[in-house]
């Protein structure tokens, strides 16, 4: 009885050790060695893994960045220069300066400024309302307000507006990872730079018709009549296809561009109010 | 008694798989074809096919005749574009399409009613073939053919047979399975022999000894009509088929008809068929025989809220809501009105539209039946599988599409859907499975192309 029991055991042993040297020697033959580095990255990187870098996550971006002789075009939306900071002290390189930058939505279209003229009923997803027709006023370049951007934001930046019917972004909140810009089919959301608290110039609109069948479909359209161009003293203000657009590069937020809109479609956010011109827009998507 | 009852009751031929049947409505089956004046203007879309857009060849201000070409085709899958009437170019520009998009169209305000000369007006029979099978094919062309069942696909593409098939079998669709539509059974009807003679003219084209036209067994009128016509011809038969939708697809109509099944992703000459709709067959008469430019059709105008619900034969370009008027104007309790059927057609964002050669009917539907009832979540029942006629997964590649899994969605053959939209009709919890998989379906055709271009 009891020798069964201690032959057992002997068995086993030699075979656990057995077992043992040879999973050493295979372990030593196909080791895999990692740079260490990429674990201290990774868990220098906020983990959101959100793709805002244009990797797969934050491990692919962390193998990426160790790999990478300079950080020269990589850049965590995310964590910002914080967060680029310290990789650069965990791999010893040179940060380089990345302006932050924040989604802006470019569509101006509630229901008081676009007369609504049909009704959507169908699944509610902007790709699919965007498949099936031009959209619930006469515009089809403007939002369709089903919110795909709102459920692609991974920072609860966004909602939607149930007054307006459109997406809002808040500034504090938006990491300019670009889920959102990738998300909209009529790509209304823009990546602008993020100026000092948050003030912003730009363009509410994408209405590429001419003016005349653009005003219709929205009271606040940009109708393409290159006012702002001519005031604009940064050339920081373009036109193509009927729509001008103001480049947050340039703009040095002068504020000489909105006063000579015609139809309201530039908006000016975040500035004290001028006494002489209430800043009406504003309040529209301040929020 | 088995055998007693089989020959009691008459076995229909259908296809095998899936299928639902949904109530007919066919409220105007009794209603003859009236033929709607020309309007004062019209605005012609230069895309009423599938293809490339036609290019416009008039210019602004330009005085055109009725049958002139306005619009010429461009590259191979295209199609010509004639003016619908006779009159002066207003404009040409972009106007919202049955979509709400704009696109590009030429309007055309109408003086008078002066057609080409080449274009024989008058309306008796023409039975005597006398073009060539190259001829009938070029006439189609020149003529700006499509398909008419809703496709619109260039009919002359469809009547060649590409180097390596084969074709056997001629099969004329006059299934009419939308529920509402009556314009197909309208035309069996009406212009029979015009059809039949439609039909004959396909058959030269593509050298081919056997024709089957499939009408459901719901026309029986439609059906003793043409069986006592085609007696004349030999080889054209007459197949009465059990009502069932989605049987107007072809690959249904084939299998049903032939009993040969279309290979995944293959197409109807893949077993050597060719499938033409009854109004196709009618405007091929027209043209060959008669030379005039498809720039008319008819236009079913329905719903049970509609005063005069009735088939009209509209000019191309006609305002639908020109239509609506006619059928005595637009119901007070509106909620939606389709363009097509109302298992296939798209709910219209405006009626300032105007017909194309693809408006087989305009169904009005009032508010309380129109909105869409609320998503419940999917159980996987299996209802959607047990309708699809496709033999697909609709629950499945509907959500793979939904979650953007393209490349799965294709490996689950989500190309293979024809939209008929059986899967939504049946679905239990009212998931818009049909909206997510045409997103599907488009995204990964698109993304096909791009690795074939790569």
């Amino acid at each position: 009885m009891s020798s069964t029991v201690l032959l057992t055991i002997a068995m086993l042993s030699a075979l656990g050790l057995l077992a043992a040297v040879i999973l050493y020697f295979v372990a030593q033959k196909f080791k895999v060695i990692e740079d260490p580095r990429i674990d201290l990255v990774t868990e220098a990187l906020p983990g959101a893994n959100c793709g805002g870098c244009g990797y797969t996550g934050c491990r692919a971006f962390a193998e990426t960045l160790v790999k990478s002789t300079s950080f020269e075009g990589l850049n965590c939306p995310v964590g910002g220069a914080d967060t680029m900071g310290k990789v650069a002290v965990i791999l010893d390189r040179q940060p380089v300066a990345v302006e932050p930058k924040v989604a802006v939505v470019r569509c101006n279209g509630t229901p008081d400024n676009a007369m609504r003229t049909s009704y959507y009923d169908g699944a509610v997803s902007c790709r699919v309302a965007h498949s099936l027709y031009g959209g619930q006023t006469g515009c089809q370049f403007g939002c369709l307000g089903c919110g795909d951007c709102v459920a692609a934001c991974k920072f609860d930046a966004m909602y939607m507006d149930p007054v307006t019917e459109l997406p809002v972004i808040l500034d504090d909140k938006c990491v300019a990872c670009g889920a959102c810009v990738k998300a909209c089919p009529r790509s209304i959301i823009e990546l602008r730079k993020r100026n000092k608290k948050d003030r912003k110039i730009f363009i509410s609109c994408v209405n590429k018709d001419k003016g005349g069948p653009a005003r219709k479909a929205c009271k606040v359209a940009c109708i393409g009549c290159g006012k702002c161009l001519k005031v604009c003293p940064y050339e920081a203000i373009t036109m193509e296809n009927n729509l001008a657009f103001i480049d947050s590069t340039k703009c040095k937020l002068c504020r000489k561009c909105a006063p000579e809109c015609p139809t309201g479609a530039i908006l000016e956010i975040g500035f004290p109010v001028k006494e002489a011109r209430p800043a009406e827009p504003a309040d529209v998507s301040a929020s | 008694l088995g055998n007693n009852l089989k020959r009691t009751i008459k076995v229909f031929k259908t296809f095998p798989k899936g299928g639902i049947h949904p109530p007919e409505n066919k409220l105007t089956a009794a209603k003859p074809t009236v033929i709607l004046p020309v309007p004062a203007q019209v605005t012609v879309p230069v895309s009423q096919h599938i293809g490339a857009p036609a290019t416009p060849v008039v210019e602004k201000g330009a005085v055109v005749r009725a049958g002139q070409l306005i619009a010429q085709a461009k590259g191979f899958v295209s199609a010509n574009i004639h003016s619908p009437v006779s009159g002066k170019v207003s404009k040409i520009d972009t106007v919202a399409d049955t979509t709400g998009y704009k696109q590009t169209a030429i309007v055309i305000d109408v003086e008078g009613d002066d057609w080409v000369e080449t274009v024989d007006r008058s309306s008796g029979l023409v039975k005597e073939i006398t073009l060539t099978r190259e001829q009938i094919i070029e006439r189609c062309q020149l003529c700006g053919l499509v398909g008419l069942g809703g496709a619109t696909f260039p009919t002359h593409i469809k009547l060649t047979v590409p180097a390596g098939k084969t074709c056997d079998t001629v099969i004329i669709n006059g299934v009419e399975c939308e529920p509402y539509l009556t314009s197909d059974h309208r035309l069996m009807l009406e212009k029979g022999a015009e059809v039949l003679t439609g039909v004959e003219i396909i058959r030269k084209a593509l050298g081919v000894g056997r024709v089957i036209i499939g009408i459901e067994a719901n026309k029986p009128d439609a059906i003793s009509n043409l069986t006592e016509l085609a007696r004349e011809f030999e080889g054209i038969t007459v197949q009465p088929l059990k009502v069932k939708y989605p049987q107007g697809g072809e690959k249904q109509l084939i299998k049903a008809c032939t009993g040969r099944e279309v290979p995944s992703g293959g197409l109807p000459l893949d077993v050597g068929v060719v499938v033409q709709n009854i109004g196709t067959a009618f405007a091929v008469y027209e043209a060959v025989q008669k030379n005039k430019p498809l720039v008319e059709r008819v236009v079913t105008v329905t719903g049970k809220s509609v005063k005069n619900p009735g088939n009209f034969r509209v000019r191309i370009g006609t305002p639908v809501s020109a239509l609506i008027e006619a059928a005595g104007g637009m119901p007070d309790d509106t909620g939606k009105v389709v363009n097509g059927g109302p298992m296939m057609g798209k709910a219209l964002a405006v009626t300032d539209i105007p017909v194309t050669k693809g408006t087989s009917g305009i169904i009005i539907f009032p508010a309380d039946v129109s909105k869409r009832a609320e998503v419940l979540p999917c159980i996987r029942c299996g209802k959607c599988s047990s309708a699809c006629a496709m033999g697909l997964e609709p629950w499945l590649i509907s959500v793979l599409a939904q979650k953007g899994m393209f490349e799965k969605a294709e490996q689950e053959k989500i190309t293979d859907c024809m939209e008929c939209g059986a899967c939504a009709y049946t679905c239990p919890a009212k998931r818009p499975l049909l909206d997510y998989i045409r997103l599907g379906k488009s995204t990964v055709i698109r993304m096909a192309r791009e690795r074939i271009t790569k």
